[in-house]
């Protein structure tokens, strides 16, 4: 009997684990995947090591900061700051026709980029940076407040409103046209006013040490090892069920899998209130290169670009919405002396789960040969042309995401309805992670640290 | 464990949970919300510590009582009194 099942080893899992393993509780994880990261994870292939996820870890302050975010995780998880090794970004940007915001990991940057690019608007700007700084996430009350509306009554030209918009749905925004005003703060602060930041040997160092951690502290993770069934009885729960058959018996369930699929996966046949599942899904194509990029005169760390004045943040009815994106090169942050072996080029782009879950086989690799080069002939519009330096190439789409990490539509942000307080029907049944509320790196650790406290500790 | 005992035993505990912050002129009459950044979570932290160290259980309703190093010792010294120090 343990006194916590953890579905999923994503980092929202991990955390959570390796809160209650710390206090003592047997503790198990199981994890459906053959590897752990859930949509933060990493790969080989033809003998090179490819990130999935991370781009950037938000909320980067520096080194000694008592508040925000990653000092409250590293605090709760008694990681050292050391451990994570972060280096923080050369400098990104936000580019819109005509128009190149410039920011790195010290806001007056980004402050006095808006002072020269839209005089007429720093006093707005100031403005609402304040309110964004009074927002206080533990409460929730104007956290469903429509960001559109509060930042039409702040700042009246509409297109520094998009591009605040495009780099910060991009990084967190499960709704579609709009964020809730709570969202908006939360991304705001951890990008353009705490930073970002990047281990230079990527997202496994942040896993390897997560579960670390949880192992030493004797907590069991079990891989390969999906949940078929949430066993309940009586409006409570009292295990689960394997895809494998077996049985395992907990006090308490904590899932991260997501609220519909946790709740498909609940035998009571209940009817539980049906959720929209989230709409908006990715593309990405990854390129090794055979120099650094700086090489050929790119430093940005992470690029958001929009073709026209206007943002559109929907689920394309084209395979791909090659109109906006991400470029990210993990090349570009400040690694001191070191240097990453190949240059590498990521694009993440807007994609419809739909048509690519309706492809075979032979069509689906087409189309992603397909889009890999419509994706990069758009991008290379705000960076320079790196295609004749390519060595190799891959690329991800929703489908992809939906096979290694269960999410329905290959939601990359979980549903658009969160549920900030973890409960479900059932008493001993809490979720955590992306449709909890928080989301990125970073948020999910978060929120794996705060339903291990508010539900699984206090007994 | 004496009360000497168990201030030493907080602070180790405040050492774990807050390890960037300065304890050395920690004034033992006021708040630590006054004079450490911690936030809720850290509390819930103090509590869950000595129960790991100490199997205490402290009821959420007592909480208040670890305002100060003052209030929590003397909260603590009825509980801990019979504890072996290690
Ligand atoms: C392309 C891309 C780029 C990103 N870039 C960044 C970035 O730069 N910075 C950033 O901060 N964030 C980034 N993110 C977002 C970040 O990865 C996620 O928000 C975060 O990892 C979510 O963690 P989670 O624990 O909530 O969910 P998940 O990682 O999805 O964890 C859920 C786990 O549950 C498992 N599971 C599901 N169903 C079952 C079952 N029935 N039984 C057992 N196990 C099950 C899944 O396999 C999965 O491992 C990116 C995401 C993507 C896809």
């Amino acid at each position: 009997m343990y006194d916590t099942i953890i579905i999923g080893a994503g980092m929202s899992g991990l955390a959570a684990g390796i809160r209650l393993a710390y206090f003592d509780q047997r503790v198990c994880i199981l994890e459906k995947h053959i590897t752990i990261g859930g949509l933060n994870s990493f790969y080989r292939m033809r003998g090179r090591d490819y990130d999935v996820g991370l781009h950037a870890l938000t909320n980067i302050t520096p080194k000694g900061t008592k508040r925000g975010p990653l000092a409250r995780l590293l605090k709760q998880l008694r990681l050292s700051r050391e451990d994570l090794q972060i280096s923080p970004q050369l400098g990104s940007d936000i580019v819109f026709p005509g128009v190149r915001l410039h920011f790195n990991n010290d806001f007056e940057r980004f402050r006095s980029e808006i002072a020269r690019e839209f005089p007429k608007q720093i006093d707005n700007f100031d403005r609402l940076v304040t309110q964004i700084v009074e927002y206080d996430d533990l409460d929730e009350t104007h956290q469903a407040v429509s960001a559109r509306e509060r930042l039409g009554e702040l700042i009246s030209d509409p297109l520094l409103v998009e591009m605040f918009f495009c780099p910060l749905m991009f990084y967190g925004s499960a709704r579609e046209h709009d964020m809730d005003w709570g969202q908006f703060s939360i991304m705001f602060r951890s990008i353009f006013m705490e930073g970002l930041g990047r281990p230079y040997a990527g997202v496994r160092l942040i896993l390897k040490h997560l579960v670390r951690k949880f192992r030493g502290l004797g907590g069991e993770l079990k891989l390969r090892t999906g949940v078929d069934r949430i066993k309940v009885d009586n409006g409570h729960v009292t295990g689960v069920l394997l895809e494998n058959g077996e049985e395992l018996q907990a006090r308490r369930v904590l899932s991260s899998a997501g609220w519909p699929e946790t709740m498909r996966m609940c035998d009571d046949s209940q009817l539980v209130v049906s959720r929209a599942t989230g709409r908006l899904s990715f593309c990405e194509t990854i390129a090794a290169l055979d120099v650094q990029p700086q090489a050929l005169g790119h430093r940005s760390t992470i690029t958001f670009y929009n073709d026209s004045e206007q943002f559109h943040w929907t689920k394309p009815d084209k395979p791909c919405d090659i109109r906006s994106g991400v470029i990210c090169s993990p090349n570009n942050f400040d690694y001191g002396d070191e240097l990453l072996d190949e240059g590498t080029m990521r694009i993440t782009a807007l994609a419809n789960f739909d048509f690519w879950n309706g492809l075979d086989e032979r069509k689906y690799a087409l189309e992603k040969l397909r889009w890999y080069d419509h994706i990069t002939a758009s991008a290379v519009r705000f960076v320079p042309d790196y295609r004749h330096r390519v060595l190799d190439t891959d690329m991800f789409t929703p489908t992809t995401v939906v096979r290694f990490t269960g999410h329905d539509g290959g939601a990359i942000y979980g549903t658009p309805d969160k549920q900030f307080d973890g409960r479900t029907h059932l008493d001993n049944l809490f979720i955590c992670g992306t449709d909890q509320g928080f989301v990125g790196i970073i948020g999910s650790i978060v929120s794996g640290i705060g339903m291990a406290n508010m539900h699984c500790l206090r007994d | 464990m004496t009360t000497a005992d168990i201030k030493a035993e907080i602070l180790d505990i405040l050492e774990v949970i807050a390890p960037d912050e300065d304890l050395t002129n920690l004034d033992d009459a006021v708040n630590f919300r006054d004079q450490l950044e911690l936030d809720s979570m850290d509390f819930l932290d103090i509590v869950m510590e000595l129960r790991k160290r100490h199997r205490i259980q402290i009821p959420e309703d007592d909480y208040i009582q670890l305002a100060s190093m003052n209030s929590t010792v003397a909260f603590l010294e009825p509980l801990m009194k019979d504890i072996q120090k290690v």
